[in-house]
């Protein structure tokens, strides 16, 4: 907003029965931004993202989005946010040119409703019905119809769960061209590549909690994590030393060998090897 | 794709919401629009009524039914009204329910669109749905039955509140009704199975006066008896009062148990109407 944060969530919790959805979570979300919720299936990403839309009701915590509490969002806060849905192929009887106007109707300052087609690429499939569309058409389809209104902030649940590679590149380049435009986005993934791929920012959550959150390079302590330097002895041994300071050990070890070392290789630990790290520890399902 | 970039344009007062009616009338136009182009849908609303009225007319209609009225004409006032039910409260019953099963209802919730707007155009879609199926079945039961389309501008004041008292508390049980089936694939059967039973008991497909009394009874509770009963009152002559088990045509009575409908209905609505399937 203002500020230039576009989420603001503080001690957000959901309970369903038993069962806590959504565990005291806190979040900001800077204007034009991507950020991406990270998680394993039932960790509590939709939870979290249909309070923020104003699906759900929170049982406590504070949130705004977009300056408004989404309890009571009224229709020009709804003008201003985008929510990407998955509509089934048994949609009703209407071509996607037919829906896609008809949302833009909505709204007060609407795209026009061929560029937004082209821009998801169904140009070609305007004046097909829906129940004709592929599998990944209609989730072009979907993102057609959360962006007609131009929205400041866009809210994608698990975008490209079942999408083929080729699929899910081509959503990615869309996702990236909205972020260029200045749309704000709110993703949701499983997909650890996914979020490393197009978030400015990550937070990964497991059961109901934000476990780490930050910067794709430095999640979870990434870039400062201990490396693994890693050498064979004049033996033919394999050695391996972790250390905080792997560019002096690399020196000395030149200085030992008098040139090259024989089989160097320095590493950290990849994302995944964090992200498992990081929802393994909570061990819940 | 193409290399094509949405500029994003941050909101001002400036901007005017659409009008609930502007968007009530557009859902309207684009149920419509929708409606027609499902045909088993059509077929099943507006042939299925059409098709029992002539056979049932075939078989039983050239029995006088006494006072000079034949069967036909009874099967055919009884067959609108059924033919009003199943354009509002058949059709609004599955319609709905596959619209909250397959994210449509929640979708819509998601936009500025006015959740009033989204009722005003099914209203809109029903009534214009229920006009037609009411002319079809006249043309069926001028065209075989010898219905007569009545002259006097009474009668035809009585048929204008029946159909819209009548269409108004089918629309409304509907909708409510719609939270009933737990999926899409068994709203038709969970719709449409008491729905039939309701036009057996109600003097649709068997003349009121040879329906048991117990099932009288029942059937005195739900709109479709009281409609039919009215329309009757339109589309037979007058001494045809004497066929019926309460020896009149009980007016009074008809605008008040689909007023109480209408009322109940639009409680039972308010009350349990979901845009979300309960399941997901």
């Amino acid at each position: 907003m203002d500020d230039g944060t576009a989420v603001r969530v503080a001690g957000l919790r959901k309970r369903y029965g038993d069962l806590t959805a959504v565990d005291g979570i806190d979040l900001e979300i800077g204007t034009g931004e991507v950020f991406a919720l990270l998680g394993p299936n039932g960790a509590g990403k939709t939870t979290t993202v249909e309070i923020l839309e104003g699906f759900r009701h929170r049982d406590d915590g504070t949130v705004a989005v977009l300056g408004s509490d989404p309890a009571h969002g009224n229709r020009a806060w709804r003008a201003r946010i985008g929510i990407v849905l998955q509509l089934a192929s048994t949609g009703p009887e209407l071509t996607v040119a037919e829906i896609v106007r008809h949302f833009a109707t909505f709204y007060p300052r609407p795209g026009r409703p061929e560029e937004v087609l082209e821009l998801v690429g169904l140009t070609g499939k305007a004046q097909s019905r829906i129940s004709k569309l592929s599998g990944g058409q209609i989730r072009r389809l979907d993102v057609a119809l959360g962006i007609v209104g131009q929205p400041e902030l866009l809210f994608l649940d698990e975008p490209t769960t079942g999408f083929d590679p080729e699929a899910r590149r081509q959503f990615w380049q869309l996702i990236r061209r909205l972020r260029e435009g200045g749309t704000t986005i709110l993703l949701t993934t499983h997909y650890l590549d996914e979020a490393e791929a197009l978030a400015d920012r990550i937070a990964v959550i497991a059961a109901g909690r934000i476990v780490a959150s930050g910067e794709p390079g430095t999640l979870g302590g990434r870039a400062s994590a201990a490396a693994q330097v890693s050498w064979e002895s004049p033996a033919g041994e394999r050695l391996t030393v972790e250390t905080m300071t792997p560019t002096e050990l690399v020196a000395e070890l030149g200085g030992r060998f008098g040139g090259e070392v024989p089989g160097l290789t320095v590493t950290r630990p990849t994302l995944e090897d964090i992200y498992l790290d990081l929802i393994g520890g909570v061990g819940d399902d | 794709m193409t290399d094509v970039a949405l500029p994003v344009r941050v909101g001002t007062e400036a901007d005017r919401l659409p009008s609930a009616w502007r968007l009530g009338l557009g859902r309207g136009a684009i149920e419509i629009k929708a409606f027609f182009r499902e045909k088993m849908a059509v077929a099943f609303i507006f042939g299925l009524p059409s098709i029992l009225l002539v056979l049932l007319g075939s078989i039983f209609g050239r029995q006088a039914a006494a006072h000079d009225v034949t069967v036909g004409q009874l099967f055919t006032a009884g067959m609108i009204a059924g033919g009003i039910m199943a354009t509002s409260f058949q059709y609004l019953g599955i319609s709905v329910a596959t619209e909250r099963e397959n994210g449509m209802l929640k979708r819509l919730f998601g936009t500025p669109m006015p959740r009033t707007s989204y009722f005003f155009g099914k209203l809109v879609q029903v009534l214009v749905c229920t006009v037609a199926e009411t002319v079809l079945l006249m043309a069926v039961g001028m065209a075989f039955y010898h219905l007569r389309l009545p002259t006097a501008p009474g009668l035809w004041w009585t048929f204008t509140w029946i159909f819209l008292l009548g269409t108004a508390a089918c629309g409304l049980i509907g909708i409510a009704a719609s939270s009933v089936p737990r999926s899409a694939a068994s709203a038709a059967p969970v719709i449409t199975l008491p729905f039939t039973v309701l036009q057996f008991m109600s003097g649709v497909y068997v003349p009121y006066n040879s329906v048991p009394p117990w099932m009288r009874y029942v059937a005195s509770v739900f709109p479709l008896k009281w409609m039919s009963q009215g329309l009757r009152s339109v589309f037979l002559p007058d001494q045809a009062v004497a066929l019926e088990p309460s020896g009149a045509w009980e007016h009074g009575r008809i605008a008040l148990v689909l007023g109480a409908w209408i009322v109940g209905g639009l409680v039972l609505c308010v009350m349990t109407f979901r845009w979300q399937s309960s399941n997901r």
